[in-house]
């Protein structure tokens, strides 16, 4: 068929109603939920990975005669007990955070995803005893099995990411299991069985890129999640380690001035719910532009 | 029941299978490790008894086990005492805090995720989404330390930390500390029941009590209301192991002396045992509150119950 043809026929079905889908780009400009996420965790990306231009200030170096200075003039949001500058530690602790928090979700994600696909496809023993796992793994509360993990494993980045990827895949498993049985019964995989393809390329070419839509929705309200347990376990000292800066610890070293000084703790706070509210933002737009129809 | 209560046995098991694996995680040789590195050769080897670890998998296991089994959760390296006894002496004040942070879990997400569900898409609907959407990346403990500025420090209605000795105090230490807690799964909560009551609300049997002429209040209370508190215990059911979670750090916030204080000063201590006890205990509590929920679900709606 020629290429003219093609584009007849396309103009032909347009004209009798049936419109093709439009591209992701021009659904996602339509959604005010996507956009509005979109341009806040843009432009946090793009505030802690200019960390370095914009901190003026090394995160690190401390002024001992300029402690506790207030926001405004040479330090912009101020210094705290150790004269150390808080606009560049607020964007280098992102940086940090941001970074765990993104990289702790990969491994889970892709694991997760793979065992829930093929536990759905295949079923039998190896998807009973997968289930039987997370069950397990989800009896244990959230905190309680990542700071007991933690704590075995090491503290420090190095700990976060082991104790996430023990524990964090459990539900990207279990949505990407009932996504698949669910596509494995439709009659265009049922078509593509009986077209005499072979179950490896079904599973991969016609079921993997329909359930993964949903573990990518699910992967951003999770690394919201794990940014908060990053901070949380740096306010408990158990997470990244001083010097280097990190939001749960400012804001925990914020505590002590908290009658006093109440911007210290304030402000990596608040830098936390900016994030978290940019990335739910953006995936819930994700999930109204990801859905069907 | 029954049944139910079967199927959470393989769950128990299994619970206990990984906090015994929590010790065979620590790298290195445990006892070194928890010790340090000025312990003498003759601690070290001491603590490698007490834990078990000259003895063979299988048969560390089958202690481990036993002693569950029998409540003996091996003993404390720092206090010296059973861990046991020390869960024992601060479970009731992690409970209390539980069961207030639910109540106020039901109480904040009931009316907002009705309001935000009656006027979907309206102003309210709308500042109802937005709140839960800030909620979602809200570091709970600095929720904590905002409300014990405002309503501690400067208002002085609660104190600021602590549990009190009485019963009104203690309730009144675990009014903030409640409320902190339930911030963290009201988000949660309040984006899955909206969407619950969008559907009950379009629902054939919403519609005819509408056409008999039924006052809007009353659709609102008999009709949409009781069926939308099925989900909202079965939704609690779900996140209340993260609910549990969450007490944890909030313990410490506001200086309360329960389980997950006891957790964390035990990692301080690099006190192993005391750290596995507790674990298991919590998870423990999980399995038992879920149990619990299906159990009120069961009752709330007859299509389970006559199952």
């Amino acid at each position: 068929m020629s290429t003219a043809t093609a584009g007849a026929l396309d103009s032909a079905a347009v004209e009798q109603g049936v419109s093709r889908r439009p591209s992701f780009w021009s659904r996602a400009l339509h959604s005010a939920t996507f956009m509005a996420g979109f341009i806040l965790t843009f432009t946090i990306v793009a505030l802690v990975l200019l960390a370095p231009v914009i901190g003026r200030y090394s995160p690190v170096s401390q002024d001992l005669l300029h402690p506790l200075a207030s926001p405004g003039g040479a330090h912009w949001l101020g210094t705290d007990e150790l004269g150390r500058d808080i606009w560049s530690r607020l964007l280098y602790g992102g940086r940090t955070d941001l970074q765990v928090g993104v990289l702790a979700v990969l491994f889970p994600f892709g694991f997760g995803v793979v065992i829930g696909t093929v536990c759905g496809y295949v079923g039998g023993v190896l998807d009973l005893v997968v289930m039987r796992i997370v069950d397990v793994v989800l009896a244990f509360p959230f905190y309680v099995l990542i700071i007991a993990l933690v704590f075995v494993v090491g503290v420090g980045t190095h700990g976060i990411y082991i104790a996430f990827a023990l524990t964090d895949w459990v539900i990207y498993a279990r949505t990407t299991r009932s996504g698949t049985i669910v596509a494995r019964n439709l009659d265009w995989v049922a078509a593509a069985e009986g077209g005499g393809l072979s179950r490896a390329r079904v599973l991969w070419r016609h079921i993997l890129p329909n359930t993964v839509t949903q573990a990518i929705v699910y992967a951003m309200s999770d690394i919201v999640l794990v940014i908060l347990a990053v901070v949380t376990l740096g306010y408990l000292g158990l997470g990244i380690q001083p010097p280097a800066p990190d939001w749960g610890a400012m804001i925990s070293d914020g505590q002590t001035f908290i009658q006093t000084n109440q911007w210290l703790a304030a402000i990596p706070g608040l830098a936390v719910v900016l994030t978290g509210t940019g990335l739910s933002l953006l995936g819930d737009g994700l999930a109204d532009v990801l859905r069907p129809g | 029941m029954a049944r139910r209560i079967l199927f959470s046995v393989p769950v128990v098991l299994g619970v206990v299978v990984v906090t015994f694996l929590l010790l065979r995680l620590i790298p290195g040789n445990p006892a070194e490790t928890l010790l340090g590195l000025h312990a003498s050769p003759a601690a070290i080897a001491s603590l490698r008894h007490q834990l078990g670890l000259d003895q063979p998998v299988w048969r560390q296991f089958w202690h481990y086990f036993d002693g569950v089994a029998h409540g003996n959760l091996g003993r404390s390296i720092y206090y010296q005492v059973p861990t046991s006894s020390l869960i024992a002496s601060r479970i009731g004040l992690t409970g209390a805090l539980v069961l207030v942070a639910t109540f106020f879990s039901i109480v904040i997400t009931v009316p907002l995720a009705s309001l935000a569900a009656m006027r979907q898409d309206r102003l309210s609907d709308h500042a109802v989404r937005m709140f839960s959407l800030m909620g979602l990346g809200m570091p709970s403990f600095w929720f904590g330390i905002i409300l014990i500025l405002l309503f501690s420090v400067d208002l002085h209605w609660f104190p600021v930390g602590g549990y009190g000795s009485t019963l009104w105090q203690h309730l009144d230490s675990l009014v903030l500390p409640g409320l902190c807690a339930a911030i963290g799964i009201v988000p949660v909560l309040i984006r899955s029941l909206r969407v619950g009551m969008l559907e009950v609300l379009g629902a054939d049997y919403v519609a005819t009590a509408r056409a008999k002429g039924l006052r809007p209040s009353r659709v609102t209370f008999a009709h949409v209301a009781r069926n939308a508190l099925i989900p909202t215990v079965t939704l609690l059911g779900i996140n209340i192991a993260y609910l549990i979670g969450g007490t944890v750090v909030i313990e410490r916030v506001f200086s309360l002396n329960g389980l997950g204080e006891l957790m964390l000063n035990a990692i301080g201590y690099r006190d192993f045992p005391v750290v596995q006890g507790v674990t298991l205990v919590y998870a423990l509590g999980v399995i038992v509150v879920i149990l619990l929920t299906d159990l009120v679900t069961a009752r709330l709606d007859p299509r389970i119950r006559l199952k």
